[in-house]
């Protein structure tokens, strides 16, 4: 028997049992469905993050709060603006330092009154560290500006349109909060990052915000050395001049890469662990095509039976079976891919999600490989039926 | 291949069932000649062994001990695909309830032993039809076991078994599904086979079925007695 008779064969005995059919594709489809998806998401967070990270450079090192990994910065927060003057000093000939102080508040220009954007409170440097920021229009504060406490602001995209729509938001006056700020630049899209809209936001000095919040404690010091080679040098002066005041439990320093390798490892773990969860399923999904394959060999043993005696070897019966357990599996395994990558791409819209070339494959792979699993023990138990004992079967 | 009259030669065949209840002797030194042409027919009642004669015959069993020679070939003591191979070549199996697959049209069932036997589609098709048209079912050929009646399905499993142009036709009980009308036209059919050339093998109990063979064996006890 060649393929193509094993294919219309099995495809005819598959038709054959239609609802049976579906409800044991549907196991496979769902668990590469759920490959596919999770994975997609694993990855485009993993993609996203790292994007983020390189965008920064690979001379910037991030002052966190807290001891590296522990949650220090959730409970007390002890780096202060102060730290963050202290270190400009420090750094003077060989980085750029900015502090970045996070405020939730409320806007209102005339009567247009919207809430819950973020003001982020920063030095004048902050473009040069953050160089992912680019002006579209007017300037960033300057370092004057900055030390007089300036009510200036930067805006992003987002808050222009709902403001100014059509008109020159420059030199105009806001409120934020209670307190009015003169408008003197708008940055260019960032876009959205996991769903927060980062064009939603407005750029006040440190100085602005400490008179405005109060805020003596930083969410984050941004660093950028002047060099790459100047890194291990930045390090060492970050930590002679934070340990004046403060003790190693107090903040950790994190480069691009240390932060990349650990970030890296983190939505490796969360992949792997998704990937996990869907594979079991997908296991699922290949025991009902076993158990399927069962009851369809002990309903036609007659049949069986009839082709032996006919001349079927004991391979033909085999392939038979075996491919009919293939292609019940690798249908539904077409189908999760399907609706598997439609789903990611409607995620990717809204949060972020790549489906990766490996996880298709994968999947691929794995309902073929299920197929041939679990159908192989019901289809050697066919083509060891005797004909004798097969065609007396009822 | 070896060119011989006899299409079957057994000599000494026996079989022992050794099973839950310990050796059961079904066959005993059977030595059967069947020459080309013949159209013999092996009677008994039921338990004498019939069944497992026609298994042997059939290639469906194989012989405790003994030989056998299915057209010349020894057959004795082939491997499960082996066997499989021969009865596809030598034989046309004729059942006594048709086994024909019943989500299959009638040309279907025809050419599946062809199927086995590696004939192209388009070859074996024609073929199957012309055998469903020479046994007058031409109105039949797209018709499931089904629709059609046991008269109409025996002659379906007829075409079938000679799809591969088998010298040996075996047919076990092939009337004793059908009525006496069916049944006749069953037998006229393998009557005219035989005439035609074909060696075909009777398995039945029914005297009036048998005496219409040109030869008849007794089997009793698992042994072959003359009558």
């Amino acid at each position: 028997m060649n393929i193509q008779e094993l294919l219309t064969l099995s495809l005819k005995a598959i038709w054959a049992n239609k609802l049976r059919s579906f409800l044991t594709t549907l196991g496979i489809t769902i668990g590469v469905f759920a490959i596919i998806v999770l994975v997609s998401i694993g990855s485009g967070l993993q993609t996203y993050i790292t994007n983020e990270i390189s965008s920064l450079g690979s001379n910037v090192i991030f002052v966190m709060p807290g001891a590296a990994g522990g949650l220090g910065s959730v409970l007390s927060n002890k780096l202060t603006l102060q730290d963050s003057k202290n270190l400009e000093r420090a750094l003077i000939s060989t980085g750029k330092v900015t502090p970045e102080i996070r405020e939730l508040e409320t806007f209102k220009y005339k009567n247009i009154k919207d809430k819950a954007a973020f003001v982020l409170g920063v030095s004048s440097h902050y473009p040069e560290v953050v160089q992912v920021l680019k002006m579209d229009q007017g300037i960033f504060f300057t370092a004057g500006q900055e030390s007089s406490g300036a009510n200036v602001v930067v805006i992003g995209q987002t808050v222009k349109n709902k403001f100014f729509n059509n008109v020159n938001p420059l030199e105009k006056r806001i409120f934020l909060g209670t307190k009015l700020y003169t408008i003197i630049g708008v940055y260019k899209k960032l876009g959205s990052v996991a769903g927060i809209d980062e064009d939603n936001a407005v750029f006040i000095s440190a100085e602005a915000a400490k008179a405005q919040y109060g805020a003596i404690s930083v969410g984050r010091i941004d660093i950028s050395a002047n060099s790459p080679e100047l890194l291990p040098l930045v390090i060492r002066q970050i930590n002679e001049t934070l340990l004046k005041r403060l003790t190693t439990d107090d903040f950790s320093i994190e480069t691009a890469d240390s932060l990349l390798t650990t970030i890296s490892s983190i939505t490796n773990a969360l992949s792997l662990a998704l990937g996990g969860i869907a594979g079991i399923s997908l296991l699922v999904g290949g025991i009902g095509v076993a158990n399927i394959m069962l009851v369809s060999v002990t309903e036609r043993t007659r049949e069986i039976g009839l082709r032996k005696a006919l001349g079927a070897k004991r391979n033909d019966i085999l392939k038979q079976f075996l491919i009919e357990a293939v292609m019940l599996s690798v249908t539904g395994g077409i189908v999760g891919i399907t609706l598997g990558m439609l789903v990611s791409v409607v995620i990717a819209i809204l949060l972020v999600s790549t489906v990766t070339l490996w996880s298709v494959v994968l999947a691929f792979g794995f309902s073929v490989a299920i197929g041939i699993i679990f159908g192989m023990a019901p289809a050697i138990r066919a083509s060891k039926l005797s004909p004798i004992d097969a065609l007396r079967y009822e | 291949m070896k060119t011989t009259d006899d299409i079957i030669k057994m000599v000494d065949i026996t079989k022992i069932y050794t099973g839950a209840d310990v050796g059961t002797t079904a066959l005993k030194d059977i030595d059967l000649v069947v020459k080309k042409g013949e159209f013999l027919a092996i009677t008994g009642r039921s338990g004498s062994g019939k069944s497992t004669l026609m298994h042997v015959i059939g290639l469906l069993d194989t012989p405790t001990s003994g030989t056998y020679f299915l057209n010349g070939t020894d057959v004795s003591k082939l491997g499960e695909d082996e066997q499989a191979f021969q009865r596809n070549k030598e034989i046309g199996f004729v059942f006594q309830s048709f086994n024909l697959l019943p989500k299959s049209t009638a040309v279907e069932n025809v050419i599946l032993p062809a199927i086995y036997a590696g004939m192209g589609t388009k070859e074996r098709t024609e073929k199957a039809v012309e055998l469903l048209n020479e046994l007058g079912l031409e109105d039949h050929l797209n018709k499931r076991p089904n629709q059609m009646s046991g008269g109409q399905q025996q002659r379906v499993a007829i075409a079938r078994a000679l799809m591969n142009n088998p010298e040996l036709i075996l047919a076990d009980e092939p009337t004793g599904n059908l009525d006496t009308k069916s049944g006749e036209d069953v037998m006229n059919t393998l009557k005219q086979l035989n005439k035609e050339g074909k060696t075909v093998v009777l398995i039945t109990h029914e005297h009036d079925i048998a005496m219409q063979a040109k030869k008849i064996l007794h089997l009793e006890d698992g042994m072959l007695v003359s009558k």
